[in-house]
């Protein structure tokens, strides 16, 4: 299995360490639960190095970014980080990722740790017939996210660069403990909070050094457990659950970085067609309405017990203390208060359709 | 791992006590600490006939759904109600107030079948 450069340190504080895609990796310290609390309450700590990172340069990675990207990419200026699917001629997704601007001719794309090969491959092969230079960086990156309403204060006792100047979904470059990084205010927790990319010599130190001046908040280590849980309850996809090769963006709400009036792009044509037929179904937010567990796979059925969709992330949220979940769901069923039922070992569970996001920061 | 020593218990990690001819039957400290924070469990109503090595209900986690099994035969008496509200004291009051259910065994020489605290200690040794 893969190690990320934390990974000694990670057995060291007494992560509970799992298979996750290849990657050894921690599922929990001292319990999801926990976990997902410490973050929404006051901070927390995640191993993120196994993501994988592309740099594109030269004279046409506008061009070529434009092309693979469903979202703008004109519009993400220097310093500033963009969210965006890449899609299949079909429409179908390959991924999500977060692109970088570091300069008017060199971005940085972050993917998904499960897609990483796949995603370089498939960038390469987008990449023939533009002018472009792709380096696959992913072990060159060590990836840190620090999450929670006491994040900014922790980092800023490490750095000298003023933090509060980052504003969302930015980032600025400068050295954190003398170590230079990207600092860029992004996560996947809801809450505030920062991910900074370094390289992976410095990971122990800076490590301790993050765990000693957030001693006074409690920063401490966070598994992947409470990193599902805790974008769950923001209604943020998973590629591999409500996201995938067999989905389209418009389906799955992400219309919002889909430019559908930019030039070409991969995946525009079936896009296009299938917002002109008209969508058909939505990734939606549910809770049930009875105790039990709601999981990827379970089936939807309507009140006659057909099955008419399909459940893609579930669990029961921490911070609402009740079952929630995200499904694809048909049109006549996916306004807020639409009931349904989702299928659990056999039994027809009542759901209801909610708005989401479910948990909202700042509330708690 | 807390392996009490007047219990019985089986290889998928449940523990039983005969209380005259009522089996207690409850999940261990290493079936709990395997699973994680406990958020629901699924037990039979009162009266299900239940059969040795057959599962009987569904304990779920953060992260997984488990699988009861009966390590013995016989018809469920009592449900432990308080797990419907608090699945969580799963976690810690697993071996007391935390058991699942109760059962009215209709065969005792099922429950001499089951491992003794030293056969279940040398067994989780083995898991490592």
């Amino acid at each position: 299995m893969k190690h990320t450069p934390f990974h000694d340190l990670h057995v060291r504080a007494g992560g509970r360490m799992i298979d996750f895609g290849g990657w050894h990796m921690p599922v929990q310290y001292t319990g999801v639960i926990e976990e997902h609390h410490a973050v929404r309450n006051s901070v927390g700590l995640f191993d993120v190095s196994h993501m994988g990172e592309v740099e594109a340069s030269g004279p046409e990675v506008n061009a070529f970014a434009q092309y693979l990207l469903s979202n703008d990419v004109n519009a993400c200026a220097i310093d500033q980080a963009q969210y965006a699917v890449m899609c299949q001629p079909d429409g179908g997704i390959v991924d999500d990722l977060i692109t970088y601007r570091l300069a008017p001719d060199h971005l940085l794309f972050c993917v998904n740790a499960s897609n990483s090969d796949k995603d370089f491959a498939w960038m390469q092969e987008v990449a023939k017939g533009f002018d472009v230079t792709l380096v696959n960086k992913s072990a060159d990156y060590a990836q840190l996210a620090i999450q929670g309403r006491n994040a900014e204060a922790i980092l800023q006792r490490l750095t000298d660069l003023p933090l509060q100047a980052i504003t969302y979904y930015h980032f600025k470059r400068g050295d954190v403990s003398g170590v230079p990084m990207i600092i860029a205010r992004t996560g996947y927790t809801g809450e505030d909070g920062f991910e900074i990319f370094f390289s992976p010599e410095h990971a122990e130190l800076i490590w301790n050094e993050l765990h000693e001046k957030g001693k006074p908040e409690g920063l401490r280590p966070i598994g992947l457990g409470a990193r599902d849980t805790l974008r769950l309850e923001m209604k943020y996809s998973l590629y591999g659950n409500d996201i995938d090769a067999t989905t389209h963006p418009l389906d799955a709400g992400l219309g919002w970085v889909v430019k559908l009036n930019k030039p070409d792009f991969m995946g525009k044509a079936a896009l296009v067609a299938a917002k002109s037929q008209g969508l058909t179904r939505k990734l939606v937010g549910f809770e049930l309405l009875e105790k039990n567990v709601p999981r990827h796979g379970y089936r939807a059925l309507d009140e006659a017990g057909n099955a008419v969709g399909v459940v893609t992330s579930g669990a029961v949220s921490p911070c609402l203390s009740k079952p929630i979940g995200i499904a694809y769901l048909p049109n006549a069923l996916s306004t807020p208060g639409s009931r349904f039922a989702v299928e659990i070992r056999g039994k027809a569970v009542p759901a209801q359709v909610v708005k989401t996001p479910f948990y909202k920061p700042g509330k708690g | 791992m807390n392996v009490p020593s007047h219990l019985m218990y089986t290889r998928d990690h449940e523990w039983l006590r005969m209380e005259g001819n009522v089996a207690v039957i409850g999940i261990t400290d290493h079936a709990q600490d395997a699973l994680g924070d406990i958020v629901f469990v699924e037990l039979p109503q009162v009266g299900t006939v239940v059969t040795a090595g057959e599962p009987f209900g569904v304990v779920e986690s953060t992260k997984t759904t488990s699988e009861l099994f009966a390590p013995v035969s016989g018809k469920v008496i009592a449900v432990n109600a308080q797990l419907t509200a608090t699945p969580e004291l799963l976690n810690s009051e697993f071996y007391g107030d935390a058991w699942l259910i109760k059962v009215d065994a209709s065969d005792p020489g099922e429950a001499e079948k089951l491992l003794s605290a030293e056969a279940y200690a040398a067994l989780l040794s083995e898991l490592g």
